[in-house]
């Protein structure tokens, strides 16, 4: 009976699962392929070092050690799903412990101590976002549905570890009433006097449903995560990985070339001969939606997991200007969202795609305008999301294609075109010499 | 004469071992110009053979590109890239980080392929190579100076420790802001900010900055770039502190060192 209800939920988790993430897949895919295939030793090491190892969560080391021990017993908590999976197919109870013996009962016990810590970062973190009130966490763009997430994430991690101690609390106290089914397993780290001093007065009965519902709530908790990520911030714990793995290596400093430019460029100076090859219209330069950005600009965009580092860094952000590099990850999160929906529905396909909008309908020209490209926010962020490509991107759209932006800019041009300086100046270059 | 031309030199047959990259602040801007006066005071000190462009010198493009005119960044880049060409140019040094940062890492995918360093460099190297002997004592021994780490030699090229260096050899009593080197704090100059107005807000970033460069009691503040030089020198005169406080260029600061 347990045995078949579990594999209906599993089935059902399977279906929303696949759905969720085919999604995201989909919506990743919506822009351009990028061939990132070089050095990957030190991708490997960027995998290692920043997304398994957190290095630059640590920083700013309270945020980091408490992150670490939600991270480590989420992680290391996947380990005694093993075993539900195992005991929800046959119907056996805690089928690992007699095999294991004394290594059960250190893994389980392990399991425990990083779920009480877990337990604290989770209550310190609620505390951050909703009673200390940290000013990264309350930007404009943090309204609604992202706030929600937030704190639904961080009670989902309660509920798992209410779960959890439910569970080996209640069989702990079993354990002791010598039951044919509950075999001793050792003494747990937590639940050994948990179990005993939350549950000891229960009757066998009640322990019994106390024990099922624990096991219940620990696997219907993680079942529900599963589900749940594709359509949250929280992805990043997946995303995180092939995130840095795909991260650009060259220095920050360094901007994308344009070789179809290059190339028209050099032709018009007579620097090269025309190949024959030239494009009968125009083509788009830079980026105007998430088609004409990179697969890599939109994975970013779904491994973030919305901390606000990148805007708390951010020169233009902090002295009051409309840009915040986490909303322009999360607008083009939400606008390969859009899409997605929009061409699964029927609406357009992915070569011919036109609802009238853009990008720039959610991330405006004021926004992109008043970046300084000072990489403070691809330095903030430990996952190495980088928001300032997107910028130039949208920056060369609103130049190249648009014919548009800051009309300051327009002396400039002139002057880097007419005099070969950034400014028009009546003297010449080499004067400073006499 | 503080420099000569490559084509100067050229006709007496020679041709330097290092080109200085002087950049448009350096040429125009009257602040920028002292700067690139005390880099080749310190080169010629040196005995640096060393030349300039001069006229041949054009923008390396990087205001443009960064403000998304990659035609325009193009064409002047494939200009410079012909002139340095034409000069059997093969390394550089520049007192400006933005043309640092598009001449070493942006030009060699147009075909420009350098040995490119910045000014704090180049000192750093003539020093410990001993090229360069400085004085004991100086006007700076002592004094208590913050640095300002420039985006563009800094997070953008991983340059923290060669100016720093500079200020260890002046004898300077280095106290650093609350956010420096991977953490420092933007002037608001750059991505071409230079030449606009800000964007609607609540207050300039170089007064931001210069208020934490207050925050450490400094008797003048150290830069790296002609535009934060600038920037540093608005912000001071926003809080009324541009008579008290000098914003120094690092080469000002050796010249005054000089043996």
């Amino acid at each position: 009976m347990q045995s078949l209800l579990f594999i209906l939920v599993l089935g059902i988790t399977g279906w929303f699962a696949w759905k969720g993430y085919g999604r995201v897949w989909r919506n990743i895919r919506l822009g351009k392929p990028e061939k990132i295939d070089d050095r990957s030793g030190e991708r490997w090491k960027n995998v290692v070092l920043i997304a398994l190892g957190q290095q630059k969560m640590f920083k700013n080391w309270l945020p980091a050690v408490l992150h670490l021990f939600i991270y480590a017993a989420f992680v290391i908590t996947q380990v005694e799903l093993l075993e539900i999976f195992a005991d929800g197919f046959t119907g056996s109870h805690r089928m690992f412990a007699p095999a294991l013996g004394g290594f059960y009962t250190f893994v389980i016990s392990f399991i425990e101590i990083l779920s009480v810590l877990a337990f604290v970062a989770t209550i310190i973190f609620l505390a951050r976002r909703n009673l200390l009130r940290v000013p990264r966490f309350w930007k404009p763009e943090m309204k609604g549905w992202p706030f929600r997430d937030a704190n639904l994430i961080l009670l989902g991690e309660i509920i798992l570890i209410v779960g959890i101690f439910s569970m080996n609390g209640a069989d702990k106290v079993l354990q002791t009433r010598s039951l044919e089914h509950y075999h001793p397993t050792g003494a747990f780290a937590v639940s050994s006097w948990l179990g005993p001093a939350l549950f000891g007065d229960l009757g066998n009965g009640a322990l019994i449903a106390l024990e099922r519902f624990g096991w219940w709530l620990h696997a219907l908790t993680v079942f529900g995560f599963l589900c749940y990520l594709p359509y949250s911030k929280h992805l990043h714990i997946i995303l995180a990985f092939p995130n840095t793995w795909y991260a650009r290596l060259t220095p920050k400093g360094q901007m994308d070339n344009m070789p179809e430019i290059q190339k028209e460029v050099r032709i018009m100076m007579g620097l090269d001969q025309p190949d024959g090859n030239a494009p009968a219209e125009l083509p788009e330069f830079g980026a105007n939606d998430v088609f004409s950005l990179s697969r890599q600009n939109i994975l970013q965009a779904y491994s973030c997991t919305e901390c606000g580092r990148c805007t708390a860094a951010c020169p233009a952000n902090m002295t009051g200007k409309k840009l915040s590099p986490r909303k322009v990850m999360m607008d083009v999160r939400d606008r390969a969202e859009e899409i997605g929906e929009a061409i699964s529905k029927g609406q357009g396909t992915q070569g011919n795609y036109d609802d009238g909008k853009s990008l720039f309908d959610r991330i405006t020209p004021e926004e992109i305008h008043a970046c300084t490209t000072c990489n403070a926010c691809v330095e903030a962020c430990p996952v190495l999301i980088n928001p300032l490509d997107i910028i130039l991107k949208m920056r060369r759209h609103e130049i190249l294609t648009q014919s548009a932006g800051p009309g300051d800019w327009l002396p400039m041009f002139n002057a880097i075109e007419n005099n070969g300086a950034a400014w028009a100046m009546s003297e010449e270059r080499e004067g400073w010499r006499k | 004469m503080l420099a000569k031309t490559i084509a100067e030199l050229q006709s007496e047959g020679r041709s330097p071992e290092i080109l200085f990259w002087v950049g448009c602040a350096g040429s125009f801007d009257a602040r920028a110009q002292k700067v690139t006066r005390a880099l080749c005071e310190i080169l010629n000190h040196a005995g640096v053979d060393f030349a300039i462009l001069g006229n041949e010198e054009r923008c390396t493009g990087d205001p443009a590109r960064r403000a998304g005119n990659e035609f325009l960044f193009q064409m002047t880049a494939a200009m410079n890239i012909e002139t340095l060409h034409m000069y059997g140019v093969k390394k550089i040094v520049t007192a400006c980080p933005h043309c640092f940062n598009v001449l070493k890492n942006e030009y060699p995918a147009l075909g420009g392929n350098y040995d490119v360093v910045h000014h704090t460099q180049l000192l750093n190297e003539l020093i410990s190579s001993g090229k360069l002997k400085l004085k004991e004592g100086g006007d700076f021994k002592g004094k208590r100076i913050t640095y300002h780490d420039s985006c563009y030699l800094g997070r953008a090229n991983d340059v923290y420790e060669a100016p720093r260096a500079l200020l260890e050899a002046l004898d300077v009593d280095l106290v650093e802001m609350k956010r420096s080197r991977k953490n420092g704090l933007c002037c608001g100059a750059g991505g071409a900010q230079m030449w606009k107005e800000d964007e609607p807000g609540d207050k300039r970033i170089n007064v931001e900055r210069v208020e934490e460069a207050l925050e450490t009691n400094p008797t003048a503040l150290a830069a790296n770039c002609p535009f934060c030089l600038t920037m540093l020198q608005d912000g001071l005169k926003a809080k009324e502190k541009n008579e008290q406080i000098p914003v120094y260029d690092l080469s000002e600061m050796v010249l005054t060192k000089l043996g």
